[in-house]
């Protein structure tokens, strides 16, 4: 079992863990992520870790409460624990000093870009961070964000906070002031990505893509998450998952993370009918497998 | 049974023995269980392993035993069970093989034991997986299990990456050396394709964790969530956690697809994929379990191979319940790699078997999802490589099956993550690691590798051997200090 030593919230339903796991700890490299499982009957699922602290030998990560396992996640606070945690998996960014890197971040997507950010920026580049939000409530890590590059930017949906439109619309600007860009990352929901590769595509940026797709082991055993990359088929844990965006299949992407949307709508409806009872479930279990340790 | 003492003589007269008719391992009903993911095979009762043990005639020279790659002592084996000492039989068999109740279930037993059986030239031969099962569920069931004695500790420590077969049957025999043994897994649960691979209805998880349990009252340690190559290296493990040895056991677990348009629609799998949802993430049991796999009730699947694999995910799909559950086979059914009673056994559950079948598209709808596979028909024509005749396509013989879910159980191959983070581990052209056959020593000092990873995808039984092979020579290593390699490793 793997201890919440430190849980809290930093949007709207968005969560931050630091969670005890030397070993992942100590190994973690930007742009990798983890699997983690809830309780005995929880399904596995893929997590970018933040950040990681190998002396205290503990991996952040940051939650949004999206379907069944990440809202029963949220619901777990400091001094809680996870049953598994397997990681640091996947290929890390490839840090390389570029010149000007533009990184795009939406939403949670920013805890997933930060390292990679923070790395490119001590590697020598000129970071840009376009960070996108649908609200206020929902920028988060500004802090963190503005100390991890050279230039930022907020962007809201709805304009309730920094500038009102899409990231693309800001690094649209940046390219029509004339601004040299040798390196993009892009991080957040495909549509998003999608968007950033139409944009740099046509103009030979270089651009990386964090792809999210269904994933069971991680290993590269179950080749479920196979993406098309050109005619090439790739497994996005282990050759991934960041991926060159001009190659990506973003149509195939987003069919194949379609695949159990029935099921997780209606496991997402069950769960919030019956959370209480969930979340004690879950404490019991840990306080079983605890004793089971000792 | 004391060691030594020599066995009492049958005192049936052969010619009696030998008219006994094989007995019959009781089964659930093909429509039952077909529905279910019980297990099939219901295990030989007592007066009917009395009655197979007695139809052995000892022979001189037990062909069993040879055709064993673990070498069990089968013949005396048979011979305690014939004169109803269970748990000495279970004994004599943990001195060869620590996963009895596992073999007995999962063995092809027809090309190995059974097949060397010199009854069965003439009729059918002792139904030796029948009685290993018995013997090995006989103990436990009796809670006197009689597991062996480890020797006074070495001082030594060996890390075993993998808890398939192989990782498992090297912690059994390392362990009673007097070693510490430590196996690492890269996924939650112990077992390796034992628990992701094999379903429920074949072997049963309870069997595989009460196997495990032994290692671990013989004082193996294990460790989940540990990707060796990711969360820790070789090196690492060998220098900063101070193994003195390693046993690399991981099995070849990246999935092989087709390379046919369509591979990405929904509703395609690996059969690796589909089982380790089913299996290791318990889908099946949809109402308790989180983890989803495709609905095939009222559709129709199709499973693309001949293996245990394939044969293993079409009957699992036809318990999910799947309209039609189709096996397509580019060869014919003779030269099907399955296990002589799955064919068996899913031909009486129904499954439709489409031999000289080739898989040339998946086809889908316009939102993606899988409607149905392009095949040819194949006919065959001069032997290949494999020795087995080469299927040949029919030209213009082109036809659509219908396919909600298609599932790709052709074979699997290595996964590079060990090896390309340990530069000094010598690899071949396909990416497995190279080593000693009969020592299972790698071109790296102090570690070992055996099963799958080197062999290619095999069977459990063979990688249980390679594992045994490999604790024999690491304890070599570990007490004599030499450590010298054949020449092609050398280089």
């Amino acid at each position: 079992m793997y201890k919440i030593v430190e849980a809290r919230s930093v949007g709207l339903n968005i969560k931050q863990f630091e969670i005890e796991a030397p070993r992942i700890a100590k190994k973690q490299k930007p742009g990798q992520f983890i699997i983690l499982r809830l309780h005995e009957k929880g399904e596995r699922i893929p997590l970018t870790i933040k950040c990681s602290n190998p002396a205290a030998g503990t991996v952040t990560i940051v939650v949004q409460g999206i379907g069944k396992t990440t809202s029963l996640l949220n619901c777990l606070e400091t001094g809680d624990s996870i049953l598994d945690i397997v990681g640091p998996l996947g290929k890390p960014s490839e840090i390389e000093n570029y010149g000007t890197a533009v990184i795009l971040a939406g939403s949670v997507g920013t805890a997933m870009a930060l390292p990679t950010a923070s790395a490119l920026k001590q590697a020598g580049n000129h970071v840009v961070f376009i960070e996108g939000a649908r609200n206020t409530e929902m920028v988060v890590f500004e802090d963190e964000v503005r100390a991890a590059s050279s230039e930022t930017y907020v962007m809201t949906d709805d304009g309730s906070y920094g500038e009102q439109g899409l990231v693309t619309k800001k690094l649209n600007e940046l390219i029509a002031a004339g601004r040299k860009i040798d390196f993009v990352l892009a991080v957040g929901p495909v549509p998003m990505m999608r968007a950033v590769a139409q944009v740099t595509k046509p103009l030979g940026i270089k651009t990386m893509v964090s792809l999210n797709s269904i994933m069971v082991d991680g290993t590269g055993m179950c080749g479920g998450c196979r993406v098309l990359l050109g005619t090439q088929s790739k497994f996005a844990c282990v050759d991934g998952p960041e991926f060159d965006a001009s190659l990506v299949n973003f149509e195939v992407l987003m069919q194949r993370n379609t695949m159990y949307r029935e099921k997780e709508c209606a496991s997402l409806k069950e769960f919030q009918e019956h959370k209480d009872e969930e979340v004690a479930e879950l404490r019991a279990e840990m306080a079983a497998e605890e004793k089971h340790y000792v | 049974m004391c060691d030594g003492m020599p066995l009492p003589v049958n005192p049936i007269p052969l010619k009696e023995r030998m008219k006994i008719v094989r007995t019959h391992m009781p089964e659930l009903d093909a429509r039952v269980r077909s529905q279910n993911f019980q297990e099939v095979n219901q295990g030989l009762v007592e007066a009917d392993a009395l009655t197979e043990a007695t139809r052995c005639i000892a022979c001189a020279k037990p062909g069993c035993v040879v055709d064993c790659p673990v070498g069990v002592k089968i013949k005396e084996v048979v011979a305690l069970i014939h004169f109803g000492d269970f748990l000495g039989a279970a004994a004599k068999l943990r001195e060869d093989n620590s996963l009895p109740a596992i073999t007995g279930r999962v063995c092809p037993q027809e090309n190995q034991c059974e097949g060397g059986c010199v009854l069965g030239k003439k009729g059918s031969p002792v139904a030796i997986g029948n009685l290993e099962r018995f013997v090995a569920d006989f103990e436990r069931e009796s809670g006197q299990l009689g597991l062996p004695e480890n020797a006074a500790p070495t001082g030594k420590s060996v890390a075993i990456v993998g808890s398939g077969p192989a990782g498992l049957s090297a912690a059994g025999d390392l362990i009673q050396k007097g070693h510490r043994v430590r196996v690492f897994e890269a996924l939650h649960e112990i077992g390796g394709v034992l628990v992701y691979g094999i379903p429920e209805f074949r072997l049963p998880k309870s069997i595989v964790k009460g196997e495990v349990d032994n290692l671990r009252r013989m004082g193996v340690e294990f460790e989940t969530n540990v990707i060796v190559g990711k969360s820790v290296t070789i090196d690492e493990l060998m220098q900063d956690e101070h193994y003195d040895a390693v046993f690399v056991a991981t099995g070849a677990g990246l999935p092989v697809f087709l390379g046919v348009p369509g591979e990405h629609l929904n509703g395609v799998y690996s059969a690796n994929e589909f089982l380790t949802r089913v299996n290791l993430m318990r889908a099946y049991d949809a109402e308790h379990y989180d983890e989803p796999v495709y609905d095939c009730r009222d559709k129709d699947v199709i499973v693309v191979g001949g293996g245990n694999t394939a044969m293993d995910a079409v009957r699992t799909a036809k318990r999910l319940g799947a309209r039609t559950a189709t096996l397509v086979y580019r060869r014919s059914e003779a030269e099907m790699p399955a296990r002589l009673e799955e064919v068996k056994h899913a031909r009486e559950e129904g499954i439709a078997f489409r031999m000289l079948t080739g898989p040339m598209e998946m086809v889908g709808d316009e939102k993606g999802w899988l409607t149905g596979m392009r095949c040819v028909q194949m006919e065959l024509g001069e032997p290949d490589a494999s020795g087995r005749r080469r299927p040949v396509e029919v030209a213009g013989s082109e036809f659509v099956l219908p396919a909600n879910v298609a599932i790709i159980g052709v074979g699997t191959t290595a996964n590079p993550m060990i090896q390309s983070t340990t530069p000094d581990l010598k690899t071949n052209a396909r990416n497995y690691i190279v080593a000693d056959k009969e020592t299972t020593r790698t071109s790296k000092v102090g570690v070992f590798a055996g099963g799958d990873i080197v062999t290619g995808g095999a069977t459990v039984i063979l990688a249980m051997g390679a594992g045994r092979k490999a604790a024999k020579s690491i304890h070599e290593y570990l007490t004599t200090g030499l450590w010298e390699l054949a020449a092609e490793l050398a280089r």
